[in-house]
C-alpha cells in the first residue's frame, strides 16, 4: 500500500506533558483520514508536528516513502503540506487577499505584485465554489468566510495534504455539509485530508478511516465502513458514554430573569451586535441561547452580567430592575457567572486556589473583618470547596491555579458559582476545551441546579450541548433571536437552517 | 533572591571590566573604594543610610505600582513636586517637620493622580503620561520656586538664589528630629527618616498582604478583566493604586530635603533619585520589606561611587545600576529556568502524569 | 516675516529628530517590540557621532569635505543606535523579557556611558563635546528673504536624510514583501509563524531600524539644539514615543505630529519676539511655562487620540514559538 505521509513513532514531550507518546499514522493517496480524540489527547500536537511547528523529540516522517525533515511550515510547504488551524491563523487588519499570499509573496526585487496574485485567488475561488471578496479585511467578514480564506490559503499554495483541525466547531450543520462536499471535491482531485475532530457523526460522513487518540497515546486506526458510533467512542474515551443527560420533567416557577428590548452595540463594527432581544427565564428551567459564534452571544453575556453596558433595553432579576446595576449589586441580588474565557475572566491564575475561591466573596464579612482578609476562614471555605466539588490539585488551597488542568480549573469556577446559591445561574460555553468527563459532570451540577428550583440560562455553541441539556432553546442569529423552541420539539438540522439565518419565526415575544 | 544576587554580581563584574578599560591603573583602587567607603567610617555609613530613606520610598513607589501591574516611571516627578511641597510648607509658612511631611504626601499623591486618571478614562499609557508629568512637574517647580522669594537662600542672608534657604537658618522647626543617632555615628547626615522610611515599607506589607484592599490591587495587576468580573472597581484601583505611589515617592522628597543637609537647586534634568527607586523595587522583586535592603545596597554603592571619584566618574555606578535593572528584566525567566531544572530532575524518578488541560495552554 | 520664516526654520530642524525617532519608534512596534529605549539609543547615537565629527574636525578632513564627514557621523550615529538596540532586542526577543523594563535599563546605561565616555576622552569634568561649524549647509545673510531664510537659517544634512527616510518607509511598510511580514509580526505572529515567516528575525529587523533611525535622531537632535552634546538628549526619545502614538503608528501622521509638536517647542524658545504670545511679566523666570508646554500640550492631544487609536495588536508581548 502506498502512503504519501507516514508519521512513525511520533513523541512530543512538554514540561510535564507527554503529549503523544508514540504515536503511528499513515494517511493514503486520496483520502479522508480522521484524527479522532477528547480535547487533550494530543491530536493539535500530532499535526504541528507534521506542519513543522514542533520538533518531535522521537519518531520519523515520511513522504512518499522519502524520509523527510520537516523543521517549520516552510518545509512543510515545500512538501505541499497546508493547514487549516482551529483558530485561524489570520491577521484581523489585513485583507483577504494579503494574508492569502501572506508567506510566499509574490515579488519583483522584494516590492509586492498583487495583481497575479488576485487574480489566481479569484480563479480558485470561482473553481471550488469558495466565495469571498479578496479586499475585504478580514475582521469585518464572518467566521465562515475566514475559513474559505484558510482553505485558499492551502489551494493557493497548491498542497496536495490538507489537514483540517476541528473546523467545523465554528460553522452551521449546512455549512458542515458544504465543507464535507469540499473536502470529497479535494479528494477526488487527488489530494489526501487530515480532518482532526471529536465528534463521531462527521467521522461516519465524510472520513474513510480513523485513528483515535487517547492521552496521548495511539489507540489504533479503523476503517470507518466497519466500524460505528459506539466503538469509536469506546476507543477514544476508553468506556462506554452515555451521551444522553438524565433529567426529570421541567417544573417552572416564577420569572427569575426578564430580557426587555436589549441592543447592545458592537465594538468591531457600526451595527449592534445584540438587536432588540427579549425572552424570560423562570425558576427551575434550563433555558438555552444557541448559536454560532460572533452572532451576539457575547455581547449579550457582558450586559446581561455587567461586564459592558446595554445600549437599550432592560434587564430584571427576581423583580429588582438591573439594567444599570454593577456587577457586585447583580451577584449580591443572586446572579452567578461562569465566564464565556475561563482565563480571562474566571480565574486570577496567579493567585492560589483559596483565593480564587473566594473572588467573589472576599469582601463579605464571612472573609473579612475591618478590610483584614481572615485567611483561616478563606482557607476552610476553599477546603471544603475543593472535597465537595471534587477540584482536584497539587497542593490543595495553595496550589496556583495557573498549574491546575483546563478541567479542575472549571471545576473550581463550578463550585465557586453554584456555592453562592444563586438565583439565576448564567454559565457560558462552560464544557469548551473540556474531556468527556468534566463535561458530563459539568451538565449534571447545571441539571441539578435546575432540580433545585434555580433559573440556568445556558449560552453554547455545541449543538449536542443545546439538544441534551436544555429544557428551552432559543436561537440567536446577527444579534436577534430568531426561534424559540421547546426541548424535543425541534431536530439538529432545523435548529441549523435558524442558526444560519435561513429561516426565522414569526413569534410574539421576538417580533414587534 | 538568588536571581537578584546574580543579577548584582554581573553587574560589579561589568563594572569592574569599564574600570579596566577606562584606567588600568586606578582600577583596583576604584573598586576597593566602590565596595567598600560606605563601611570606610561611620559617617560614610551615616551617608548611606541616609541615602537610603527617600530611596527606600522611591522603591515602595514603584513597587506597590508594580502590583497593581502599572509601571510608576514618574516616581521621580512626584519625588520632586513631594519636595517642592515640603520646602514650601517648611520654610515660607514655618511650620514643623512633620507637616511639612504631610504636605509632600499630599503633592506626591496629586502627581501620581494624573497617570492614574489618564490611565483609568482615557486609556493613555501610565508610562508616557508620568514621563510627560516629571518634566511638568520639574518646570513647574522651577517656576514655584523662581517666583517664591521667601523660600529662597538669599532671602536669609545668603549669596545663591538659584537654591532653597538652609533649614537651619530658615527654620529648625521643619528639620526632620536627629534622635541622638547624630552623636551617635559622627555624623550631621543622620536622623530617624530610616526609620520612617522602614515604618511605611512595613505598612504596605501589611497592606498588600493582609488586606481586602491588598487582594484587590492585586487581583487587579495580575488580571484586570477577572477583577473586574469579581466585581472590583479597577478603575478606581488603577487611580488609587498610583495616588497611593505617588505618595511614597512624595515623602521620600520630603524626607531627603527635611534632613536639613541638602538644599533644592533649580535643576535643568530629571532628579535621579526617583529613577532609581526602579532598581531598588525590582531588585526586591516588589516585595516592601525586600526593598529596605535593596534601598541600601544601591545607596552604599552610591556613596562607594563618590569616592571613586576623581579618577572615575561617579556615574560608573550608573552604569552598574543599569545593568542590574537589565537582568532583573529577566530575573522572571532566570526563575523559570531554575525551576524548571529543578522539576525536571524531580519528573525524572516519578513517571506517571497525566494532565487534561495541556490543550488549554496552547490558547 | 523674519521672525515667521526663523520659527518655521527652527520648527523644521526639531522636527527632524522628532520625526526619525518615531518613524523608528514605528518600526519597532509594528514588528511587536515596545521600544521605551529610544531616548538611550538616541544619546548613543549622538555620543558616537559627534565623537567622529571632533574626530574629523582636529583631523582637518571635516572643514575640507563638509559633506563626506557629516555623512560619516550619520553613519556613525545609525551604526551605533543599531548595536545598542541589539542590547533591547537580544532581552525582548531571545529572552523574553518585560520589554518596558529593559528599555529602562538602556535610558539608565546611556547617559551613565556616555558621560564616563566623555571623561576618558576629554579628560575630567569635560562633560560637553563641542560640535564644529562646518557641517551646517549653506547659511542665511542678515537681509536674506523669506524662503532663503526659511530654508538655510538650520540647514543640515540630516534635513533631507529625514525627508527620504520618511518617503522609504512608507514604501517600505506598504508596498514591500518585508512590510507586510513586519505588520503581520506585530499584529499576529503566530499567524506569520504557520506562513514560515521567521517572526524573530522580523523582530531583530524592526527593532535594529529603530535603533538606526533613533541613532540618526540622536545626531539631528544635538545639532538642532546647538550647544553641543551634553550626554543628554532632553527627553525627547519620550517625546518621539508620544509622536508616535499620536501619529498612530503611520509614517504620514507621523511627520503630521512631528511638525506639531516642534512647533510647540519652538514657539517656548521663541516666545520674547513673537509679538502676539503672553510675557507674563509678573512672572518671574517664565520661559519654564513656556518649557512646560509641549509636555502638555502632548497630554491633552493623548487625551483625545488614545482612545481611537490602535496599536499593533501583538506589541509588548514576547512571541515564544515552542509555547503552548
Amino acid at each position: 500500500m502506498d502512503y504519501v505521509i507516514e508519521m512513525l513513532n511520533i513523541t512530543k514531550e512538554f514540561p510535564g506533558i507527554k503529549a503523544n507518546d508514540n504515536i503511528t499514522l499513515q494517511l493514503k493517496k486520496g483520502e479522508v483520514h480522521a484524527l479522532l480524540g477528547e480535547n487533550g489527547a494530543g491530536k493539535s500536537t500530532l499535526m504541528s508536528v507534521l506542519f513543522g511547528l514542533y520538533q518531535p523529540e522521537e519518531g520519523t516522517i515520511k513522504k512518499n516513502g522519502q524520509v523527510v525533515s520537516i523543521k517549520n511550515p516552510n518545509d512543510a510547504n515545500a512538501l505541499n503540506i497546508g493547514m487549516v488551524h482551529q483558530h485561524f491563523k489570520l491577521v484581523e487588519v489585513f485583507s483577504v487577499l494579503d494574508n492569502i499570499f501572506l508567506g510566499v509573496e509574490p515579488n519583483k526585487l522584494g516590492f509586492l505584485q498583487k495583481r497575479e496574485a488576485r487574480k489566481k485567488v479569484v480563479e480558485l475561488s470561482e473553481k471550488y465554489g469558495l466565495h469571498v471578496d479578496p479586499d475585504a479585511i478580514i475582521e469585518d467578514i464572518s467566521v465562515g468566510m475566514q475559513q474559505r480564506v484558510e482553505i485558499l490559503k492551502m489551494l493557493y499554495r497548491e498542497n496536495e495534504i490538507l489537514i483540517f483541525d476541528e473546523p467545523t466547531a465554528v460553522l452551521t450543520p449546512q455549512e458542515i455539509q458544504e465543507l464535507m462536499a469540499i473536502m470529497r471535491a479535494f479528494t477526488e482531485e487527488g489530494k489526501s485530508i487530515l480532518f482532526i475532530t471529536h465528534k463521531l457523526s462527521e467521522i461516519m460522513a465524510v472520513a474513510d478511516r480513523c485513528t483515535v487518540l487517547r492521552k496521548g497515546k495511539c489507540i489504533g486506526t479503523v476503517d470507518v465502513k466497519n466500524t460505528t458510533k459506539e466503538e469509536l467512542s469506546r476507543m477514544m474515551v476508553g468506556r462506554d458514554v452515555s451521551f444522553s443527560v438524565e433529567k426529570s420533567p421541567v417544573k417552572c416557577g416564577d420569572t427569575v430573569l426578564e430580557v426587555k428590548n436589549v441592543t447592545v452595540a458592537s465594538k468591531l463594527h457600526k451595527n449592534n451586535a445584540v438587536r432588540n432581544v427579549s425572552f424570560n427565564v423562570r425558576a427551575g428551567e434550563i433555558v438555552c441561547l444557541a448559536g454560532i459564534e460572533g452572532n451576539g452571544q457575547t455581547e449579550f453575556a457582558y450586559a446581561l452580567t455587567g461586564l459592558e453596558p446595554q445600549s437599550e433595553g432592560s434587564f430584571t432579576l427576581c423583580g429588582q430592575d438591573i439594567s444599570n446595576a454593577t456587577i457586585r449589586e447583580r451577584s449580591k441580588l443572586g446572579m452567578s457567572h461562569i465566564p464565556e474565557d475561563r482565563h480571562k475572566h474566571g480565574l486570577v491564575l496567579d493567585y492560589s486556589l483559596a483565593e480564587n475561591m473566594v473572588l467573589q466573596r472576599y469582601w463579605q464579612p464571612e472573609f473579612q473583618h475591618n478590610g483584614f482578609i481572615k485567611k483561616d476562614a478563606v482557607r476552610a471555605y476553599s477546603d471544603s470547596l475543593i472535597q465537595q466539588y471534587d477540584v482536584r490539585s497539587g497542593q490543595g488551597s495553595d496550589t496556583i491555579v495557573r498549574s491546575m488542568s483546563g478541567g479542575n480549573q472549571q471545576k473550581a469556577i463550578v463550585a465557586r458559582e453554584i456555592d453562592k446559591q444563586p438565583e439565576l445561574l448564567v454559565a457560558i460555553q462552560p464544557t469548551r476545551g473540556l474531556d468527556v468527563g468534566a463535561i458530563e459532570y459539568i451538565h449534571k451540577q447545571l441539571v441539578a441546579q435546575r432540580d433545585a428550583g434555580k433559573a440556568v440560562l445556558l449560552i453554547s455553541l455545541e449543538l449536542d450541548e443545546v439538544m441534551d441539556v436544555s429544557d428551552r432553546i432559543l436561537v440567536m442569529y446577527e444579534g436577534e433571536i430568531v426561534g424559540e423552541f421547546e426541548s424535543g420539539a425541534v431536530t439538529v438540522d432545523e435548529l441549523g437552517l435558524y442558526m444560519a439565518g435561513a429561516k426565522r419565526q414569526k413569534v410574539g415575544e421576538v417580533v414587534e | 533572591m538568588i536571581a537578584s544576587v546574580i543579577s548584582i554580581l554581573c553587574g560589579l563584574i561589568i563594572g569592574m571590566i569599564l574600570l579596566f578599560v577606562f584606567d588600568a591603573d586606578h582600577a583596583m583602587y576604584g573598586m576597593k573604594s566602590m565596595l567598600t567607603a560606605g563601611l570606610s567610617t561611620k559617617a560614610k555609613f551615616a551617608k548611606v543610610l541616609y541615602q537610603s530613606a527617600p530611596l527606600i520610598m522611591a522603591g515602595l513607589s514603584v513597587g506597590f505600582a508594580f502590583k497593581t501591574g502599572l509601571f510608576n516611571i514618574g516616581a521621580t516627578g512626584q519625588y520632586t513636586v513631594g519636595a517642592c511641597a515640603a520646602l514650601i510648607v517648611g520654610i515660607v509658612f514655618q511650620m514643623p517637620w512633620w507637616v511639612a511631611l504631610i504636605a509632600s504626601m499630599v503633592a506626591g499623591a496629586v502627581w501620581g493622580l494624573f497617570p492614574g486618571l489618564f490611565k483609568a478614562f482615557f486609556n493613555v499609557n501610565e508610562v508616557i503620561t508620568a514621563i510627560m508629568f516629571n518634566w511638568i512637574g520639574l518646570f513647574a517647580v522651577n517656576l514655584i520656586f523662581a517666583n517664591t522669594p521667601s523660600v529662597l537662600a538669599n532671602y536669609y542672608g545668603a549669596t545663591n538664589a538659584d537654591r532653597t534657604a538652609a533649614l537651619e537658618s530658615a527654620n529648625p522647626g521643619a528639620i526632620i528630629p536627629k534622635a541622638g543617632l547624630d552623636v551617635l555615628l559622627e555624623s550631621n547626615y543622620m536622623n530617624i527618616s530610616i526609620f520612617i522610611a522602614i515604618g511605611f515599607a512595613i505598612i504596605m506589607y501589611v497592606i498588600l498582604n493582609k488586606t481586602v484592599f491588598g487582594y484587590e490591587l492585586k487581583a487587579c495587576g495580575l488580571n484586570r478583566n477577572a477583577s473586574e468580573y469579581a466585581g472590583i472597581d479597577s478603575k478606581r484601583n488603577i487611580i488609587l493604586s498610583m495616588v497611593i505611589a505617588g505618595a511614597l515617592a512624595g515623602i521620600g522628597g520630603g524626607i531627603y530635603y527635611l534632613a536639613g543637609t541638602g538644599q533644592y537647586t533649580i535643576e535643568k534634568s530629571l532628579l535621579a533619585m526617583g529613577f532609581n527607586g526602579i532598581p531598588v523595587a525590582l531588585l526586591a522583586t516588589s516585595n516592601p520589606v525586600g526593598t529596605i535592603l535593596s534601598a541600601i545596597f544601591i545607596s552604599y554603592i552610591q556613596v562607594g561611587g563618590d569616592a571613586m571619584q576623581p579618577e572615575f566618574a561617579k556615574e560608573t555606578i550608573d552604569i552598574i545600576i543599569a545593568v542590574i535593572i537589565y537582568l532583573s528584566a529577566f530575573s522572571l525567566l532566570m526563575k523559570e529556568l531554575i525551576t524548571s531544572v529543578l522539576s525536571r530532575k524531580r519528573r525524572a524518578s516519578a513517571t506517571d502524569s497525566t494532565d487534561e488541560g495541556k490543550e488549554d495552554k496552547q490558547k | 516675516m523674519k521672525i515667521l520664516a526663523d520659527v518655521l526654520s527652527a520648527t523644521v530642524v526639531f522636527a527632524v529628530p522628532l520625526l526619525l525617532v518615531a518613524l523608528g519608534g514605528m518600526f519597532s512596534e509594528r514588528s511587536g517590540i515596545i521600544n521605551i529605549a529610544l531616548e538611550g539609543i538616541m544619546i548613543i547615537g549622538a555620543l558616537c557621532s559627534c565623537l567622529v565629527l571632533k574626530a574629523l574636525d582636529v583631523s582637518g578632513f571635516g572643514p575640507e569635505h563638509p559633506y563626506l564627514g557629516m555623512s560619516a557621523a550619520i553613519f556613525a550615529a545609525a551604526v551605533s543606535g543599531a548595536v545598542f538596540s541589539l542590547l533591547l532586542a537580544f532581552a525582548s526577543i531571545n529572552l523574553k523579557a518585560d520589554q518596558t523594563i529593559g528599555g529602562t535599563a538602556l535610558n539608565t546605561l546611556a547617559p551613565a556611558f556616555a558621560i564616563v565616555l566623555t571623561w576618558a576622552i576629554q579628560g575630567q569634568g569635560q562633560t560637553t563635546i563641542l560640535i564644529p561649524t562646518w557641517i551646517r549647509i549653506g547659511s542665511a545673510a542678515a537681509d536674506a528673504g523669506f524662503l532663503q531664510r526659511f530654508v538655510f537659517k538650520n540647514l543640515y544634512l540630516t534635513t533631507p536624510l529625514a525627508i527620504i527616510i520618511l518617503i522609504a518607509s512608507i514604501i517600505v511598510l506598504y508596498k514591500t514583501r518585508f512590510g507586510l511580514r513586519l505588520r503581520a509580526c506585530g499584529e499576529h505572529p503566530s499567524a506569520a509563524d504557520s506562513v514560515g515567516i521567521n517572526v524573530y528575525s522580523m523582530r531583530y529587523a524592526g527593532v535594529v531600524i529603530s535603533g538606526i533611525l533613533g541613532g540618526i535622531g540622536g545626531l539631528s537632535f544635538t545639532v538642532a539644539a546647538g550647544s553641543g552634546f551634553q550626554s543628554d538628549v532632553a527627553g525627547y526619545g519620550f517625546l518621539a514615543l508620544a509622536v508616535m502614538i499620536f501619529g498612530n503608528w503611520k509614517p504620514l501622521n507621523i511627520l503630521g505630529a512631528a511638525l506639531f509638536f516642534a512647533l510647540f517647542k519652538v514657539i517656548g524658545s521663541y516666545a520674547g519676539s513673537i509679538p502676539f504670545l503672553p510675557s507674563f511679566e509678573n512672572v518671574k523666570s517664565a520661559t519654564y511655562i513656556y518649557q512646560m508646554l509641549p509636555y502638555i500640550v502632548t497630554m491633552i492631544v493623548l487625551i483625545f487620540t488614545s482612545q481611537k487609536s490602535r496599536a499593533p495588536k501583538a506589541e509588548g508581548i514576547p512571541y515564544d514559538k515552542g509555547s503552548r
